[in-house]
């Protein structure tokens, strides 16, 4: 019995690495618009969190930040993969989830800053950041409690017979959390439009992924429920968006959960005091300077023909969005003192 | 433009800290991300990253000074095509610094707003008793999630052995039989995950009535249920209610030990961002359990498996409710109050009679709502007796007889006739021996007796 199930699985991962070479061919296939418009949407998460880093430190945002650069990528990539219908849910590493969502720079910065401007009238802060109207359901400071929370979403696309599937996001860390595989095992056995991303950027704080699993390959943690894992290059935005594409085909045509495991990495500290000496600068630089998300496609359009005069245009486009996001946040008044009081319970 | 590099905070909590060395020499080209610097405070040594890309024009602050407060500028980068000059002729500080950086909060004290009082719907209870019918607490319940389910769509029933095997305690009977099974969902033996799943559910606009095979489960849903359930409508400003049902039994069960027999009511009311009920008679089981549907916040509804076979006559009518937030008077008396939530109801009204019999006339108030808990019926009711016995079944330590005793103490501290009285379960886990367990649980005599001692009799 156990030779033959492993036998499957050697012939399921055949399957998904012949599943790589496809999606590598189309990926080149990708159109200039498209490029650019990928381009403008990392850019933005990078200057925005390049920004909040330069907020934290005037003391202008307080407690835990954790900061998106370097995984741009994934959630640009998924994003352009999935429908409008489709749900969001992810950890506290979160303003990139909500810029690419759609969610407006300035209301995440000033809650950054906690005023009232901010998504959640500055009652939430970095971590804990919401927009129905955009269909992102969090910002949740527990790690992994998302996971049954994205879940649970999807659950909720089905019973409503939506076509559509939850985004659920969690980190390398987090995928050691044991309600992950109570989800998983749901979402299995109910056949839930869940995509599970596993953004793999091989630390949890100070913790490498071989010290914190046994078993190294997260693609693969779904594999007792029948769940298909895929690999991804999570720092080639059109890689992300070939997986994302597959995923989403397969949770809405009935088939259940998807696991997509994001190769990725994080250049800076897990939050903002974290002076990450688990790790060499070496290793920091070479990420930075071979695999960059934005230097990958910038040289793409390069290629296509796209002027550098006409990205730099695109940078100032960026910037002046940002500023405009950072003078917002400093700008907006502190919430008033009777919104100690709000949004503790809905009026029945 | 030239732009001023600052002295950053590197964690929340500093203030200042030392220049120790300098990564770039004035004229080297700097990109975002290389780091320029290297501070150290008393936690770390931290580096300095840029942001903007140029030429570091000007070191302002050599490299090993100490106390270099937060927001010092330290140096100065220059933009392409800029030079040094531009720094003496005085170029404004730039869009890196924020002109005036308003100071956060910690200055003088706030004003302080009034905390408002939950809204409690007002609900005329005793028109629907004209048509009742004889039921026990286990019926009533079902029936409620029956006549909800029937009234709105999005309502569902999940938890361990609610569908096929019809409940492990038969409070789901026949749901299954009814609505099938996309509407009443048998669940893995998952507690964390479900109770997880069934806030996502209610974040997207389904109402879920979540079962625990008893609350003593829950424990490993705690996270979820507070986490998650009780306050992100906080945490996003308004925009994530989260309507959801958390129900089972709770409290002690019979000679199941310690492990599965305990009462978390405290445990609940503690939480802002929840609501708690915990009914005693099939009626207020029915209507409380329909309002909590209904409610479209996260209600914890506290049953109790020794009450379930219990019968009381309940309303028929499908548009019954009972108000949260409402305790009700279930006995009037005017020598001592009790109050009792679930089984300790019974118990009280048991010790009433006996009460009575020596001539004290006990006021017996069935709490019915936890949180948002009813001050105004304590309040009013010991302003008449002027003596307070509080039961529960849960242990004392910062039970809700500390919480009634305390508010008595701050609204009627001066009609007191004699120091409020707390019974509670004994401060033990719960025994396995029958003698031993009932010893633990407040008794009939020991309610009887506390309430002599405040009126100061026998
Ligand atoms: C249940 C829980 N335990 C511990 C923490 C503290 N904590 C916050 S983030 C983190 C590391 C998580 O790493 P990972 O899942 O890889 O995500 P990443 O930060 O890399 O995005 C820890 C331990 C927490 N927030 N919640
Ligand atoms: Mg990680």
């Amino acid at each position: 019995m156990a030779r033959s199930a492993s036998s499957a699985t050697t012939k399921r991962l055949a399957a998904r690495k012949a599943g790589r070479t496809t999606r590598a061919k189309k990926a080149s296939g990708a159109t200039k618009d498209e490029l650019l418009q990928f381009y403008r949407d990392m850019l933005l998460i990078r200057r925005f969190e390049e920004k909040a880093g330069q907020m934290y430190g005037m003391g202008l945002i307080g407690g835990f930040c954790h900061l998106y650069i370097g995984q741009e990528a994934v959630v640009v990539g998924m994003q352009a993969a999935i429908n409008e219908a489709s749900t969001v849910v992810t950890s506290y590493r979160d303003h990139g989830h909500m810029l690419a969502c759609g969610m407006e720079a300035r209301g995440v910065m000033a809650e950054l800053t906690g005023r009232i401007g901010g998504y959640s009238k500055g009652k939430g802060g970095s971590m804990h950041m919401f927009s129905r109207e955009k269909n992102f359901f969090g910002g949740h400071g527990i790690v992994a409690a998302q996971v049954p929370i994205g879940t649970g979403l999807a659950f909720s696309h089905k019973y409503k017979k939506e076509k559509a599937v939850c985004l659920t996001y969690l980190g390398d860390g987090a995928a050691n959390q044991g309600q992950v595989y109570e989800s998983f095992n749901m979402a299995a056995l109910w056949s839930l439009p869940c995509i599970y991303v596993i953004e793999n950027n091989k630390y949890a704080m100070g913790t490498s992924v071989n010290r914190g699993a046994a078993g190294t390959s997260l693609a693969q943690r779904g594999e007792a429920y029948g769940i298909p894992g895929m690999e991804v290059d999570g720092m080639d935005v059109l890689a992300v968006k070939a997986a994302g594409e597959k995923a989403f085909a397969h949770a809405t045509s009935g088939k259940g959960p998807y696991i997509l495991e994001m190769k990725t990495y994080r250049y800076r500290g897990h939050s903002m005091s974290d002076p990450a000496k688990y790790r060499t600068k070496d290793e920091v630089n070479r990420m930075r300077q071979e695999h960059d998300p934005i230097d990958n496609v910038r040289a793409r359009l390069a290629e296509a023909g796209v002027s550098d005069d006409d990205l730099k245009a695109m940078d100032r486009d960026v910037r002046a969005v940002v500023t405009e996001a950072a003078d917002f946040a400093q700008s907006s008044p502190e919430p008033d003192p009777v919104e100690l009081y709000t949004d503790i319970l809905v009026d029945a | 433009m030239s732009i001023q590099i600052l002295m950053p905070a590197l964690s929340p909590t500093m203030t200042e800290g030392k220049l120790a060395k300098w990564m770039k020499a004035e004229g080297d080209v700097v990109a975002p991300g290389d780091v320029i610097a290297e501070i150290e405070t008393d936690k770390a040594t931290m580096e300095v990253e840029a942001v903007d890309e140029g030429t570091l024009g000007r070191i302002l602050i050599a490299e090993g000074t100490e106390n270099v407060a937060v927001n010092t500028p330290i140096a100065i980068l220059l933009e392409d095509g800029e030079d040094a000059g531009a720094i003496d002729a005085g170029a404004a500080p730039a869009a890196a610094t924020p002109s005036e950086a308003p100071a956060p909060a910690a200055e003088a004290a706030p004003d302080r707003p009034a905390a408002p009082a939950v809204a409690v719907m007002d609900v005329d209870e005793e028109k629907f008793f004209a048509d009742t019918q004889t039921q026990t607490v286990r019926d009533a319940l079902r029936d409620a999630m029956a006549e909800e389910m029937r009234r709105d769509e999005m309502v569902y029933v999940m938890g361990e052995e609610v569908a096929e095997y019809q409940g492990a305690y038969k409070v789901t009977q026949g749901l299954l039989q009814e609505f099938g099974d996309s509407r009443v969902i048998d669940t893995p033996i998952t507690e964390h995950g479900f109770a997880g799943l069934g806030v996502g559910a209610a974040f997207g606009a389904l109402k879920p009535v979540v079962e625990f095979m008893t609350f003593n489960f829950a424990m490993q849903a705690m996270d979820h249920i507070i986490n998650s359930a009780a306050k992100t409508l906080y945490m996003s400003g308004g925009q994530m209610g989260c309507p959801i049902v958390f129900r089972g039994p709770n409290g002690a069960a019979s000679r199941v030990a310690a492990q599965h027999s305990q009462d978390y009511t405290s445990w609940y009311a503690h939480c802002p961002g929840l609501k708690v009920v915990a009914p005693w008679s099939a009626a207020d089981a029915k209507g409380l359990l329909k309002a909590a549907i209904r409610d479209p916040n996260p209600v914890i509804v506290l049953e109790n498996e020794v009450l379930y076979g219990q019968s009381f006559e309940v309303p028929t009518d499908p548009d019954f409710t009972v108000p949260i937030g409402k305790a009700k008077i279930v006995r009037a008396g005017a020598d001592v109050t009790i109050t009792a939530f679930s089984i300790m109801v019974g118990k009280a009204l048991e010790a009433a009679e006996a009460l009575a019999a020596e001539g004290i006339e006990a006021e017996v108030i069935d709490l019915r709502t936890i949180r948002p808990l009813d001050v105004a019926t304590i309040v009013e009711s010991v302003k008449k007796t002027n003596r307070i016995v509080s039961v529960e079944e849960g242990w004392p330590t910062c039970g809700m007889g500390s919480e009634i005793a305390a508010l008595v103490m701050e609204h009627a501290f001066d009609d007191l006739d004699a120091p409020v009285k707390r019974i509670a379960g004994e401060d033990v886990p719960m025994p396995y021996a029958a003698n031993l367990e009932k010893l633990a649980l407040p008794q009939v005599d020991t309610i009887v007796a506390a309430a002599k001692s405040v009126c100061y009799r026998g």
